[in-house]
């Protein structure tokens, strides 16, 4: 670790007001040091939503790298923080982050973290898993979970579910399974702002297929 | 952190439809308290859940030390959800119940209702204008819930209250100053309501911004997403806001997305 770095991590842990620790996250996330990511993932906890935002900007943009730390360090025990740690997991969208992924859609209580993983679900960077058919059961199971996912009793969660599906409909093997399925929600969501967003995965006006 | 903005899940906790019913009339008031908050949180739609309901908010059995209706509370919050207009002119006697949480939860009620027969009533309550709007000494409300009134008046257009509504724009509380505002957005669709709502997104007050993101979201003030958006708030309530903004344009064009549906979309996707 560099000295500057040091510092920087330093005034992170300092900080004695808001404001304070928001300069330094941000100081600290510019700095894209892998040294500086155990602190800024300690920030997501902090109950400092402009300082959290700054944290997930900076790991984001260190990429794989933080992804293992941040699947390390995910704080059962504080839903906020967690939905911060899983924003940042979907963002650098390395498979690797499946398994975590599809169980905080499926299985997380709080809202914001299902929303959070649902969307990231759709989003991973599937080129780099070497073989066909590894590449081939991570898009199924994230598939499968999404399915399941978009039939949530919270609009919120379904709606995440419909984005998350709409990425994966960039994939021409799973196109013909989730097109009817995006059908089915135009066809009989409880809710027009999740009909209207599988619409838009479609890409397709509604009247094509009858009520709405 | 989004504590705050999140209802953690609650299961059924073992109570069967038949038994919620039954337990409104157990002598143990705590079991009949449960049940009406149970049997809405559950929207539990029979008519023999709505008449026990209703039967409810004349209870007589369940007080509190300062002679408030903890039963009557509970049953005219629940009867909102149910969608059973046969509760409105119980609603509407509730208006003149001595505990100020009755009549609160009784014109929230009325305005989900939507049925216009309670405006009169609801105007009752503004009787005395801003002057008589004022704190209640020792207790942690004004002398009505004029929040509460100003907006089912705004959802069950009520125009011809516009002029007892406008003055309290001009409250010194701002909630009741927000809640008067989407109201008259409401009754009057003119642009300069919306615009002060949409200022009150820079409160202080976290609370007070929710409260905003709320009546933005329920006026489908499309001006607002981009501030919506970007508010210091929990992406949960701003979420809820931004899809109020998506089905007022939706409602406009039922079948076609409109580039501001769109636009409102690529905007709520960015806050999951």
């Amino acid at each position: 670790m560099t000295t500057s770095t040091q510092n920087l991590i330093q005034a992170v842990d300092r900080a004695d007001s808001p404001e304070s620790l928001v300069a330094a996250v941000r100081s600290l996330a510019a700095a894209k040091d892998e040294a500086g990511i155990a602190t800024l993932i300690a920030v997501l906890g902090y109950n400092n939503p402009v300082a959290a935002v700054a944290a997930v900007e900076g790991l984001t943009q260190l990429g794989a790298k933080a992804v293992q730390p941040l699947i390390d360090k995910l704080d059962g025990y504080n839903y906020g923080a967690r939905a911060y740690s899983i924003r940042a997991i979907a963002a650098i969208a390395d498979p690797l982050a499946l398994e975590v992924l599809a169980t905080a859609a499926a299985t997380d209580f709080a809202p914001s973290v299902r929303r959070a993983a649902a969307k990231g679900l759709g989003n991973l960077h599937w080129q780099n898993i070497a073989t066909p058919a590894d590449r081939a059961a991570a898009q199924h199971q994230a598939l499968e979970t999404l399915l399941s996912v978009s039939q949530d009793s919270d609009w919120s969660i379904r709606y995440a579910a419909v984005v998350g599906l709409h990425g994966l409909l960039q994939l021409s093997d799973l196109q013909a399974k989730i097109q009817p399925h995006l059908i089915q929600i135009i066809e009989s969501d409880p809710d027009s702002a999740v009909r209207a967003r599988a619409q838009l995965a479609l890409g397709v006006s509604a009247d094509r297929y009858g009520r709405v | 952190m989004e504590s705050s903005a999140e209802e953690l899940e609650v299961g059924a906790t073992g109570l069967t439809v038949e038994q919620a019913i039954a337990n409104l009339r157990s002598p143990d008031l705590s079991l009949r308290y449960y049940a009406a908050w149970w049997l809405g949180k559950f929207r539990v739609r029979e008519p023999a859940a709505v008449d026990a309901l209703i039967a409810a908010l004349e209870d007589e059995a369940d007080r509190t030390e300062l002679g408030g209706y903890p039963l009557r509370r509970n049953a005219a919050r629940a009867l909102g959800k149910l969608s059973d207009r046969r509760a409105v002119p119980g609603l509407i006697c509730c208006l003149d119940c001595d505990d100020f949480y009755v009549r609160e939860a009784a014109a929230q009620s009325l305005a989900m209702l939507g049925d216009s027969s309670a405006i009169s009533a609801l105007v009752k309550l503004l009787d005395g204008g801003v002057d008589a709007a004022v704190d209640v000494p020792g207790r942690p409300h004004l002398t009505q819930p004029y929040d509460s009134v100003l907006e089912a008046l705004g959802a069950l257009q009520a125009k011809s209250a516009i002029p007892l509504i406008q003055p309290f724009t001009e409250h010194p509380s701002p909630k009741i100053q927000y809640a008067a505002l989407r109201a008259m957005y409401q009754l009057t669709q003119e642009d300069s309501y919306g615009q002060r709502l949409l200022a009150g997104l820079n409160s202080d007050d976290l609370k007070l911004r929710r409260v905003v993101l709320s009546d933005l979201g329920a006026i489908g003030y499309v001006g607002a997403a981009a501030a919506i958006a970007s508010c210091r708030a929990e992406n949960s309530f701003k979420l809820l806001s931004l899809k109020g903004l998506l089905e007022s344009q939706l409602q406009t064009q039922p079948t076609q997305l409109s580039d501001s549906a769109i636009h409102l979309m690529s905007l709520m996707d960015s806050l999951l």
